[in-house]
């Protein structure tokens, strides 16, 4: 048998109730393994002897017959999640010291069904960023090299230390968080399996807050399997989020294997950006023919407002983060640097305590609500936002069951590839996920090929709002399709 | 539009983000590159489109007006860099 950490999920659920092993054996390997994988810079906190002890328990209950649907699966928790008793830092100085005194509903969801915390995972500042190297704690190192390169590459963001640590077999799977793309394309880049639910699926209580309109958790896997199993632990209703929603959650993992037969998939033509690399084009041309052999129909379609997307988010997004991010002052949590009077403490304290990235949309933010800019760009944005989600409206009213497109413009990059002054550069690589935050779909990328340099390239589907079932059905089709991908080979250990 | 020195440091104060004066051509060159990024906005059409205020079609739930946690003050300091008394602490305010 291999070693434990390279099970699926789903593997390693049958094994535990099968009683091939037991949940500590499980824990101790992903233990081991992060230990040997600092290099990665994935996890933030290892939690090891709460890990231990958690699948002790699990032990326990698995021996009497008993245990939840994700009972003794060690996990990985983006530390965007509050976690009782255990340091959550949002990536950024401002909250160095923070330990909650309460746990985040989808985490607690996680408890509840049995699930064991390996530690908290590494992401950009306050989920700001695309490539994981804007966390204060240093850049994640992706598990993937270029072939024949030992140049360090990004594994994507901001949700990097989840994708990185699922593709290193550093955990099972883990949480992640989406605003524009933070599941979709990290996953993307690392070879894994990401989806952003609907709006409303999963329940926002305790998370670290960006832009509370767009953003939404789902889960990093590797296969589309323990993708549905995990969604179906985290999702639900939660009185303490207004916006969550109040339906029931379905069995996704049943849908898994549904197929793609009798079902229409639309080719959004403005997805054909100018300059995409012809190796973008294929895989998605490729992944239409799977889903058509499959018995799918495929149909071209047209989403009109497609590039209006990203500047819109660009307003939307930093607008709603600087009025979130204005609770950190210095008073409540975190960090404090004193100055002359109150307001120069704040102004310190802010200058201190948050990165680059961060400053930088908040004042973004700042201005785009200030006073005789509001109309010009904050509801003129809005209103593009409703446009938007109109084209996908139409589509859906057509007949159109799903949408296929890639997941990222590009395969990864290296670390510092993107540093110049230009912040645009960076935030085009959000170009195909970002729509689906702005429309509050459901998106799931999965693996469906390498580059010419090794490096792994996605597919996105978009689906029809809580319609997450038949994004399951057709990303296991395209999962089955791409076959057996080459994984990281490991440099790190 | 773009936003020149003055108005960087304007929406620093604005944002209460310290901002020394190295740093102020630097975020001027970023805020304007964004600010360039989405001016195509302005160039489309919006008459008679509503701004959207929820993504998914949803009424703003309500609860019953009552009492449902509480009494967690020691839970609610416990982060704070400066309490007393279940109190936080700020710099003098009023003199």
């Amino acid at each position: 048998m291999s070693a434990l950490n390279e099970l699926t999920l789903a593997e390693a659920r049958d094994g535990l109730k099968a009683r091939s092993f037991s949940a500590r054996e499980l824990t101790q390997a992903h233990v081991d393994a992060i230990a040997e994988a600092r290099a990665l810079n994935a996890y933030l906190v290892e939690t090891p002897e709460r890990a231990l002890a958690m699948a002790d328990a699990s032990d326990a209950r698995l021996a009497a017959g008993e245990g939840g649907p994700l009972e003794g699966l060690p996990l990985g928790i983006k530390d965007l999640f509050c976690t009782e008793g255990v340091a959550t830092t949002a990536a950024s100085r401002i909250l160095e010291g923070f330990t909650p005194h309460y746990e985040s509903r989808v985490s607690e969801n996680l408890w509840r069904d049995g699930a064991v915390m390996l530690g908290k995972l590494n992401l950009d500042e306050f989920a700001m960023g695309s490539s994981n190297e804007t966390s204060a704690y240093g850049d994640v190192i992706s598990p993937w090299r270029r072939n024949g390169s030992d140049a360090a590459i990004v594994p994507g963001g901001s949700s990097g230390g989840s994708a990185a640590a699922v593709a290193a077999r550093l955990c099972l799977g883990a949480t992640a968080t989406d605003t524009g793309g933070s599941i979709r394309q990290p996953a993307a880049f690392t070879g894994t399996v990401g989806i952003k639910p609907t709006y409303g699926r999963c329940s926002r209580w305790g998370i670290v807050a960006f832009a509370s309109s767009l953003d939404q958790a789902g889960p990093i896997a590797r296969t589309v399997r323990d993708s549905a199993i995990l969604l179906g632990s985290m999702a639900g209703h939660d009185p303490r989020d207004t916006t969550s929603v109040d339906i029931a959650v379905p069995d996704f993992e049943a849908a898994v294997s549904r197929g793609v037969k009798g079902l229409t998939i639309g080719i959004p033509r403005e997805y054909r950006v100018e300059g995409m690399p012809a190796e973008i084009q294929a895989l998605w041309d490729r992944g239409a023919e799977w889903l058509k052999a499959a018995g799918a129909t495929i149909r071209e379609i047209s989403l009109p407002h497609t590039k209006l997307a990203l500047p819109a988010y660009y307003i939307v997004a930093p607008a709603e983060a600087s009025s979130n991010l204005a609770r950190y002052d210095g008073v409540r949590y975190g960090l404090r640097v004193p100055g002359k009077d109150i307001v120069s403490m704040y102004e310190n304290t802010r200058a201190a305590g948050f990165g680059r990235e961060v400053k930088r949309r908040i004042m973004i933010g700042t201005y785009v609500l200030s006073a005789g800019y509001y109309d010009a760009y904050y509801v003129r944005a809005q209103k593009i936002r409703t446009l938007i989600k109109r084209d996908f409206e139409t589509a859906y009213a057509e007949g159109v069951d799903a949408i296929l497109t890639p997941a990222t413009p590009s395969a990864a990059f290296g670390i510092g590839e993107k540093a110049s002054a230009d912040p645009v550069e960076m935030y085009l690589n959000d170009v195909f996920t970002v729509t689906v935050n702005m429309a509050g779909l459901p998106g799931i990328a999965m693996p469906a090929g390498l580059d010419a340099q090794g490096l792994p390239l996605g597919l996105q589907l978009i689906g029809r709002p809580f319609d997450e079932e038949t994004l399951f059905a057709a990303g296991q089709v395209i999962e089955e399709a791409a076959g057996v991908l080459a994984r990281p080979k490991v440099w790190w250990a | 539009m773009s936003v020149d020195a003055q108005t960087v440091r304007r929406i620093a104060h604005l944002a209460r983000i310290a901002v020394s004066e190295e740093e102020v051509a630097p975020l001027q060159g970023e805020l304007n590159a964004i600010l360039a990024f989405v001016e195509q906005l302005g160039a489309v059409d919006v008459t008679g489109v509503e701004p959207m205020t929820s993504v998914t079609p949803m009424r703003m739930k309500r609860r019953e007006d009552a009492i449902t946690e509480g009494d967690r003050a020691a839970d609610i300091v416990a982060n704070a860099p400066e309490t007393e008394d279940g109190y936080f602490l700020v710099p003098k305010v009023v003199e």
